[in-house]
């Protein structure tokens, strides 16, 4: 299973060069998102052009893709965000992963510029750059099934940019079949900067495993166990929109941009309504649990239509941020976005953004090329879509991505913007949840709740239950701040060690507590790959992963300062939602003590850095080593 | 009792785990190629068809076999290879109408489901049971009482109280 290699691919010289993963490399990252955090830190020097031919865009499978269990189809993509420039990474599942391990590669490397438009062709241990001039211009989809005409095999699997990526939009993602997507930091923006269209694999090699009969039984009961828990029942059925219900109700999402706290008129995105679309349900490879809907539109100016998702992300993103009370939009808008191959989640925030803009008189018809972008209007919301995708006219402004807008718009446009390190954040409203709070501005990718939400905060468990997960006492009551940081920190190990694994973080305990976690990896991780790893040294890598991040960040300029929120969630006080939620603002004091423990548990120092016996500890006191 | 390996393409969601769960159970590693079984996909469309040998009553590949290599198993009634038999001119290949005879190229032979030795390890990964494991006998019962489900709730809806 470890088997797999590595390619270096020189786009500049079209040059490939292979080589095996040392073992040393799997025991202190194990794959995915570990070994891509490596490479990062070791092939990007420190301050470049993230859209210069210097950038380095790395492929990742997990190190357990390929598995019968727990989601395990995950690719990590990584590379110098051109959103933020800080640590670009993000994660998608889908079917690519395993592909290309059974088409010998685990991690692939792309350094370099085509002069033209190219794509990779991966093909049982051999990596080919083929020209792409026919391709680009071709959505996300057109583009997959061009590429499966072209070998004429329909196994193949692919991930490719759309027209955002080819246009740079800095938040552009990378996408596989129907809706899977690395969405976050401008992956795709940093596809389209090299002239890489898409990479395609094909594979018909063994996955070796250490001892399959036991990895075949001990996976059965893995699916058992994450088919146990309530919450995978309900995403088999619901899908991600499940969470809705529960957020909306209670005032935990942002509607109006930033302005409430509750979508009043939000019955309509409630998940039961999916109902009149869904046509069944898809799971990625791996997966018992399939929480994506296929849905149709037959009736209606969207029609007809075919399509896969939407995620809670983009109930929010379509739904509440811009506070429009239409599913259909939703469905139609999320569809928009995977064509085109766009963050869903950056997309709707820009435009909510903007939406707010507009309220309070900032920008006018003049900046928006007339356009009337109104609350809850569908017409303007997709039209947006279109323009940032296109770079026409204002759409051209928002694509640049939160940072650069502000500076072009200006005039107080900054206080409106929810964003931390340059990307925009869920619409979740963490005013109410001090560790949601500190996950989104700890984070190492900037605003964002895949790398530590500590979801089960929101159950209100017992608090012996709790105890016993996070290691040391933490409350149970979702609006306090005590022991918040030690969830934060744990969640970041935990998701770091799933992310390496290529396994699904709804899998482990995300939302759901009696989920496969860390002592359950170490006997998947043994059965198949022969390797043994204690609890504790699985944490660990999640300490070394998170830390290298940390430093990458810290090289580029990133501190303490950058580990905050936007002023809002400090001034404006929640004005809608039950009692608990009703009134919540982030205190500022108890908000820095947080930070505080939150780095003394990763045992940085008071300004972030690792201290230099941290480092040791964790074996980075000598990176960049370049052992890969 | 004969039991029948069932599949239904509505609730298969293409996750595949079938395909890697068979290639461990019978080749003992993670193969693409050594899975008796294949979720067929249309990405555009969604739809999503598990094809598997349907251990047919009147089989072409037993018929095509000439080294007599593919017996019925009285207990599973599957339709299995003898390997000592089997010299691997892959006829059952070519005329098998459905794909339900492949080559594992890794261990370079033909294969094909054979039910697990009447234990077939797809459906206890397939948790949205688009794979059953039943007896024959019950298979029309099953579609039937789906079926007049169907009815049934229109049924309900008429007869039920203003």
């Amino acid at each position: 299973m470890l088997r797999r290699k590595i390619a270096y691919i020189d786009l500049s010289r079209g040059k490939i060069v292979t080589k095996d993963i040392p073992a040393k490399i799997r025991r202190l990252y194990l794959g995915g998102r570990g070994i891509d955090v490596y490479l990062l830190y070791n092939h990007i020097k420190p301050n470049i052009n993230p859209l210069g031919s210097e950038n380095v865009f790395l492929i990742g499978a997990g190190m357990l893709c390929g598995i019968p269990a727990l989601g395990s189809g995950r690719c990590d993509i990584a590379a110098k965000s051109p959103l933020t420039g800080a640590v670009g990474d993000s994660n998608m599942g889908g079917f690519f992963a395993p592909e290309l391990r059974f088409a010998g590669f685990d991690h692939l490397v792309v350094t370099g510029r085509a002069e033209n438009p190219v794509y990779l062709w991966v093909r049982d241990g051999e990596v080919e750059i083929i020209d792409a001039s026919q391709l680009w211009g071709k959505d996300t989809f057109e583009t997959q099934t061009a590429i499966r005409e072209i070998h004429r095999d329909d196994e193949i699997q692919c991930m490719a940019i759309g027209i955002a990526g080819e246009n740079l939009v800095r938040f552009a993602n990378v996408r596989t079949g129907m809706k899977n997507s690395a969405g976050r930091t401008g992956m795709g923006c940093v596809m389209g900067s090299k002239n890489l269209k898409a990479i395609a694999a094909r594979g018909t090699m063994d996955l070796e495993f250490a001892h399959p009969d036991k990895l075949l039984e001990y996976c059965r009961e893995m699916n058992d166990m994450i088919m146990g828990t309530r919450w995978a029942r309900a995403q088999s059925r619901w899908g991600t929109m499940i969470i809705y219900s529960n957020t909306n109700t209670t005032g935990l999402i942002r509607c109006r941009n930033f302005q409430y706290n509750l979508m009043e008129k939000g019955d309509v995105l409630e998940c039961e309504n999916i109902d009149k679309y869904s046509v069944g349900m898809a799971g990625c490879y791996g997966c018992p649990v399939h929480c994506r809907h296929r849905y149709v539109l037959t009736r209606g100016p969207y029609a007809p239509l075919y399509a896969e998702g939407p995620e809670y992300t983009s109930q929010g993103a379509f739904g509440t941020m811009p506070d429009c009370p239409s599913l259909e939009t939703v469905l139609f808008a999320n569809h928009l976005v995977n064509m085109y191959g766009l963050d869903t989640l950056e997309t709707g925030n820009m435009i909510a953004w903007a939406m707010e803009l507009y309220e309070k008189g900032i920008i006018d018809g003049k900046t928006t090329d007339g356009m009337r972008l109104e609350w809850g209007s569908s017409e303007a919301l997709i039209e947006m879509i279109h323009r940032i995708a296109k770079r026409e006219g204002f759409g051209n402004v928002l694509a640049d991505g939160m940072k650069p807008a502000i500076e072009r718009i200006g005039r107080g446009s900054e206080y409106y913007a929810i964003h931390i390190k340059g990307m925009g954040n869920l619409q979740s409203d963490e005013r109410p949840t001090p560790s949601f709070a500190l996950g989104i501005a700890t984070s190492t990718r900037g605003a964002d709740h895949l790398r530590s939400r500590p979801a089960i905060d929101l159950y209100g468990l017992p608090e012996e239950v709790l105890e016993e997960i996070y290691g040391e006492p933490v409350s149970n009551d979702y609006t306090s701040y005590e022991g918040k940081s030690r969830m934060v920190w744990w969640q970041e190990l935990l998701y770091a060690v799933v992310d390496s694994l290529g396994l699904c973080k709804f899998q482990t305990v995300f939302c759901a507590v009696h989920a496969p976690k860390f002592e359950e990896w170490t006997n998947l991780i043994h059965y198949a790959t022969g390797m043994k790893f204690s609890k504790q040294e699985l944490m660990t890598i999640g300490e070394r992963i998170y830390t290298l991040e940390r430093l990458f960040n810290i090289r580029e300029g990133f501190s303490r300062r950058d580990d905050t929120l936007p002023e809002r969630y400090f001034n404006e006080p929640t004005p809608l939602g039950l009692p608990i939620a009703r009134g919540k603002k982030i205190d500022k004091e108890r908000f820095e003590r947080m930070l505080d423990e939150y780095y003394e548990l990763h045992r940085w120092s008071k300004e972030g850095e690792p201290l230099e016996d941290t480092l040791k500890k964790l074996n980075l006191h000598n990176e960049p080593s370049h052992l890969l | 009792m004969q039991m029948i390996l069932l599949v239904d393409p509505e609730k298969c969601t293409g996750c595949k785990l079938c395909e890697i769960a068979c290639s461990i159970k019978n080749a003992g590693t993670g193969s693409p190629t050594a899975s008796r079984i294949h979720v067929v996909k249309w990405m555009r469309s969604g739809v999503y068809i598990p094809m598997v040998c349907q251990q047919c009553d009147s089989p072409i590949c037993e018929t095509v076999c000439p080294m007599d290599a593919l017996k019925r198993d009285k207990e599973t009634g599957a339709m299995v290879i003898d390997y000592d038999r089997c010299v691997g001119c892959r006829m059952c290949v070519v005329f098998c109408p459905f794909g339900g005879v492949g080559i594992d190229t890794t261990h370079g032979r033909v294969i094909k489901c054979e039910l697990c030795e009447g234990d077939p390890v797809c459906i206890k990964f397939c948790s949205p049971e688009a794979l059953l494991y039943v007896p024959a006998t019950s298979v029309n019962l099953m579609k039937q009482r789906a079926a007049a489900e169907r009815f049934s709730e229109l049924m309900k809806k008429m007869l039920a109280p203003p």
